[in-house]
């Protein structure tokens, strides 16, 4: 936790209400996000018992497995969110746009792309593990299921897989985009509770954030977001009406199950609406939009790739997979923290206040300086920054600036309260620098140690070419005729 | 009984005897024990059959330490460096290696020298022989990258440093045989578990005094010996002292290699401005005590480019630079003390004034360096409750399946150190 962040939470604490942590939203928001509330039996890492999923806060759809030990049901339960989420991820592919590269082939890109919102971190969990159990089942064969199962399963494990890309916006958790953009006067254990953590962000009416957080605790007025359920509830309403069921199977108590889990999702579903309106009071930052395209050419691909009917996601990495997986999350995580602090003075304070950045104003400038001799002659401004900021940046290190993005400056020197740079990017070419790309005597500037820009990394060998010290070559993939059949079917 | 000299020459020659009967050999040297020596002496050995060699290093600073050993101990070897574009040639190497930024730039040296980032780009050829240096902090990724290019290889590297890091979250290949977030030995040991492993057993840096702690705390299986005796190796003051606290932890180092200077017990920010004082302070004292050290190379004035400060993180280090060290004191952050050797250190302990015990600040790579890159003596600054603080903190990491388990633990490697320290306590003056 960041210095400005603890001041954040502290000032909750002593006022009573949240504090916000960013000025602008750094998590798309879709117009039409999907909303998914999951919730699983308890003691089973990936039985569902019920979910609570739509686009339209007025209409719910709510699937139940009355009796979640009974695997048949689980499956059928699949095919049902299948029939949910399926179109909603196919009604997206159709709309395409031409994005055109420098040197390469122009391709093209779906101009949306599915959101769906789940209310914590625990659901995140819960979707790949749900992804894993349906995606190699099979239409025909022994432990047949309907032919959308496995496509689902691909559909949810290529979800929670992006869920692990930083500033990915894809599959998000609520609790989680909820906590970027505001602190509570609670611990970050207890800001995974949806509902006490929107009682914090928006407290009902005559209530302090502190009091609408202390009333959420109670599981009976605001039933657990998932996919744990109530130890209490299951006890007390959901084993009797699931013994119920085992009994007769009868439509009566499978409906009793039905009107059971009904009661611990909808507080939540509306809940989940309110996180989602909340987040849209915040105005979109700019690195938001960038990441979502990105976000939309990899559900492109992936909706390509599901098409020409590929294999379903390997149960593990490879090593040439995993290495090249580990440097695009990285490329990822950097980009994302770099974005957000540019986009934002609010999450760049916190930078300014380690010392890795810094907000003053030029007193001197020399913007037609160069730097060696003939034709190695090249153009380097000095620029002098007083600041009150603690600068606590060596000389050589690279920064960049949010008020000209693209343009990378070098630490020169470090005098008291002057810092000298001197830009040696992103200023022109030639001998002079574009008007406006040096900054003038009297402009207040912002420097960060900070860039989104990135070197490709070196290429990986081929999969085929693994070398001896990482195992060599993996066996080829060739889809087993026993690969339903796992340890827990 | 064998003196460590011929012990340590035993183990280097076993280790070259191996080189040609095995894929790969691995060598664990804990801190000073002639890595570097070895590395030059397998280099001249398989140059000396005729077969190219590449050598992988993995910082720039340490590709041009090697260039210049190679060039002092084997001046007839012909060596070359692949360098990035960016790269300003300094002076030591000058002369002493063909530098370019492709293979074919470089004539044909015998030997070529690189960083493992800039041989992951020079492709379109194989070499028989390859040395890694500092492989146990090369992330196995790295070696995915360039593997291909050698057939044999001779990795050495000290397993007590730091680990290889990552920013994102790695879990998800926990316990994979190929993880790559793991160091390069432990993936190529864990595909290749018949490879021999040799371990040097002689730290010719560490005295007398500090080659059992470390050696206890961070090496528990495999031990080493300090290459000198306790009384080989001095340190003493031509300048008289106060006795202030200040004063008395120097004296205390002195006398017997390690102080604790203690301040009081208080939770603050990472850059607590009394302990960044407190190590600033004691670095000028230190220097005007005019510091001189007997040793197996004589009597030798301490200078500034002697001594080493050492923290946790870079806006510690910023924030001792800030507050006044003496020109040429060397302060950095553990990562990049990393091999480095001074006479004294002082070290901003990683836990003091913390409120929490992360994994970041328990790896016991990161003490373990911290405290083991001196000759003669070491004062570590940290406010009081260290210990209380980590009985609150007990690792509770989740466990894994098929994640080999990893020794030292952090937590008890901090608290043996702990342990010892608590003999060399010196309370801090308080605060005018």
């Amino acid at each position: 936790m960041s210095t400005l962040a603890a001041l954040a939470r502290l000032r909750a604490v002593h006022t009573g209400t949240a504090q916000r942590l960013a000025t602008v939203r750094h998590c798309h928001l879709s117009e039409r996000p999907m909303v998914f509330i999951p919730l699983r039996l308890a003691g089973e890492a990936a039985a569902p018992l019920a979910a609570m999923a739509g686009t339209d806060p007025g209409h719910p759809r709510l699937l139940v497995v009355p009796q979640p030990r009974d695997r048949d049901l689980r499956f059928a339960f699949a095919a049902e969110l299948a029939e949910i989420l399926l179109p909603y991820f196919e009604g997206l592919q159709k709309a395409t746009e031409t994005v055109e590269r420098r040197g390469a082939e122009p391709y093209e890109r779906c101009v949306d792309a599915p959101q769906v919102i789940v209310p914590g971190r625990g659901a995140v969990a819960f979707v790949q593990l749900l992804g894993r159990s349906t995606r190699f089942r099979r239409a025909e064969g022994p432990y047949a299921v309907h032919p959308s199962v496995p496509v689902l399963g691909r559909w949810l494990t290529f979800l929670a897989q992006r869920a692990q890309y930083p500033g990915s916006s894809l599959l998000l958790a609520a609790t989680e985009a909820l906590s970027l953009h505001w602190a509570t006067g609670q611990s970050t254990l207890e800001d995974a509770n949806l509902a006490s953590l929107v009682g914090w962000i928006d407290p009902p009416p005559g209530m302090t954030g502190a009091s609408a957080a202390r009333e959420a605790e109670d599981p009976l007025v605001w039933p657990p977001a998932g996919p744990a359920t109530d130890p209490g509830f299951d006890t007390e309403v959901l084993a009797p009406a699931i013994r119920a069921y085992e009994e007769t199977r009868s439509d009566r108590a499978a409906a009793r199950v039905a009107e059971a889990v009904r009661s611990q999702l909808e507080p939540t579903w509306r809940l989940m609406w309110r996180a989602i309106g909340l987040l849209g009071t915040l105005p979109a930052a700019p690195g938001a939009a960038a990441r979502w395209e990105g976000d939309r050419t990899s559900f492109t691909g992936f909706a390509a790739q599901l098409a020409e009917g590929g294999p379903p996601q390997p149960k593990r990495d490879g090593a040439v997979g995993a290495a090249s997986r580990l440097a695009r999350m990285e490329r990822a995580q950097a980009s994302y923290d770099a974005q957000r602090a540019y986009d934002d003075p609010l999450v760049m304070a916190a930078y300014r206040l380690t010392g890795e950045a810094f907000t003053g104003t030029v007193v001197a400038t020399e913007p037609d300086r160069t730097e060696g001799e003939g034709r190695g002659r090249k153009l380097r401004p000095l620029v002098t920054v007083r600041t009150t900021d603690p600068v606590r940046l060596a000389p050589g290190t690279r920064l960049g600036t949010p008020e000209r993005r693209g343009q990378q400056a070098e630490v020169v020197a470090i005098d008291g309260e002057h810092v000298t740079l001197k830009i040696v990017k992103g200023m022109g070419r030639g001998m002079a620098a574009t008007p406006g790309a040096v900054p003038e005597a009297g402009e207040r500037v912002c420097y960060a140690a900070l860039t989104d820009e990135f070197q490709p990394p070196a290429s990986l060998p081929a999969p085929e070419e693994t070398p001896w010290t990482h195992g060599g070559p993996p066996p080829e993939y060739s889809p087993a005729d026993d690969e339903p059949e796992e340890e827990w079917s | 009984m064998i003196s460590p000299a011929a012990e340590a020459s035993a183990v280097v020659d076993a280790v070259l005897a191996d080189l040609p009967r095995h894929r790969g050999v691995v060598v664990d040297s804990p801190p000073g024990a002639g890595k570097s020596t070895l590395v030059v002496r397998a280099a001249g050995h398989l140059a000396a059959t005729g077969e190219p060699l590449m050598i992988i290093a993995q910082t720039n600073e340490q590709v041009d330490d090697l260039i210049v050993r190679l060039a002092e101990e084997h001046p007839g070897v012909s060596i070359g460096r692949l360098s990035a574009a960016d790269y300003a040639v300094p002076q030591r190497i000058m002369g002493k290696a063909s530098i370019g930024t492709k293979l074919p730039d470089l004539g044909d040296p015998a030997v070529v020298v690189a960083t493992a980032d800039k041989w992951a780009w020079a492709g379109g050829r194989t070499w028989p022989w390859a040395i890694v240096d500092e492989a146990y902090q090369m992330r196995s990724d790295k070696l995915l990258r360039i593997a291909g290019l050698f057939e044999r290889a001779l990795f050495v590297g000290d397993p007590g440093q730091l680990d290889p890091f990552t920013i994102v979250d790695g879990d998800r290949w926990a316990g994979l045989s190929w993880d790559p977030l793991q160091s390069a030995v432990a993936v190529l040991l864990r595909h290749n578990p018949g490879l021999p492993v040799h371990r040097l057993p002689v730290s010719w840096r560490l005295p007398a005094s500090a080659a059992p702690v470390v050696s206890e705390a961070f090496y528990p299986f495999t031990g080493f010996t300090a290459g000198t005796g306790p009384g080989d190796r001095r340190l003493s003051f031509t300048v008289g002292g106060m006795r202030t606290a200040y004063d008395r932890a120097l004296e205390e180092a002195a006398a017997t290699g390690w102080a604790l200077y203690e301040l009081p017990s208080r939770h603050t920010v990472r850059t607590d401005a009394e302990a960044v004082q407190a190590v600033a302070v004691l670095a000028t004292r230190l220097l005007q005590r005019a510091p001189v050290t007997f040793s197996e190379r004589g009597e030798r004035p301490v200078t500034p480019g002697r001594v080493a400060i050492g923290a946790a993180h870079r806006d510690q280090v910023a924030a001792i630079q800030a507050a006044g060290v003496p020109d040429g004191v060397t302060v950095d952050t553990a990562n990049r003390l990393q091999g480095r050797e001074y006479d004294v250190t002082i070290i901003l302990h990683p836990l003091s004034g913390r409120r929490d015990a992360t994994a970041f600040h328990l790896e016991s790579g990161r003490l373990c360096v911290l405290a083991s890159r001196h000759r003669h003596a070491c004062v570590v600054v940290a406010r009081a409750g260290i210990p209380e603080l980590l009985d609150a903190h007990p690792s509770a990491e989740t466990v894994q399946l098929n994640v080999p388990v990893k020794f030292p633990d952090g937590w008890e490697a901090n608290q043996a150190v702990l342990a010892h320290l608590s003999g060399h306590r010196i309370e801090a003056a308080p605060p005018r």
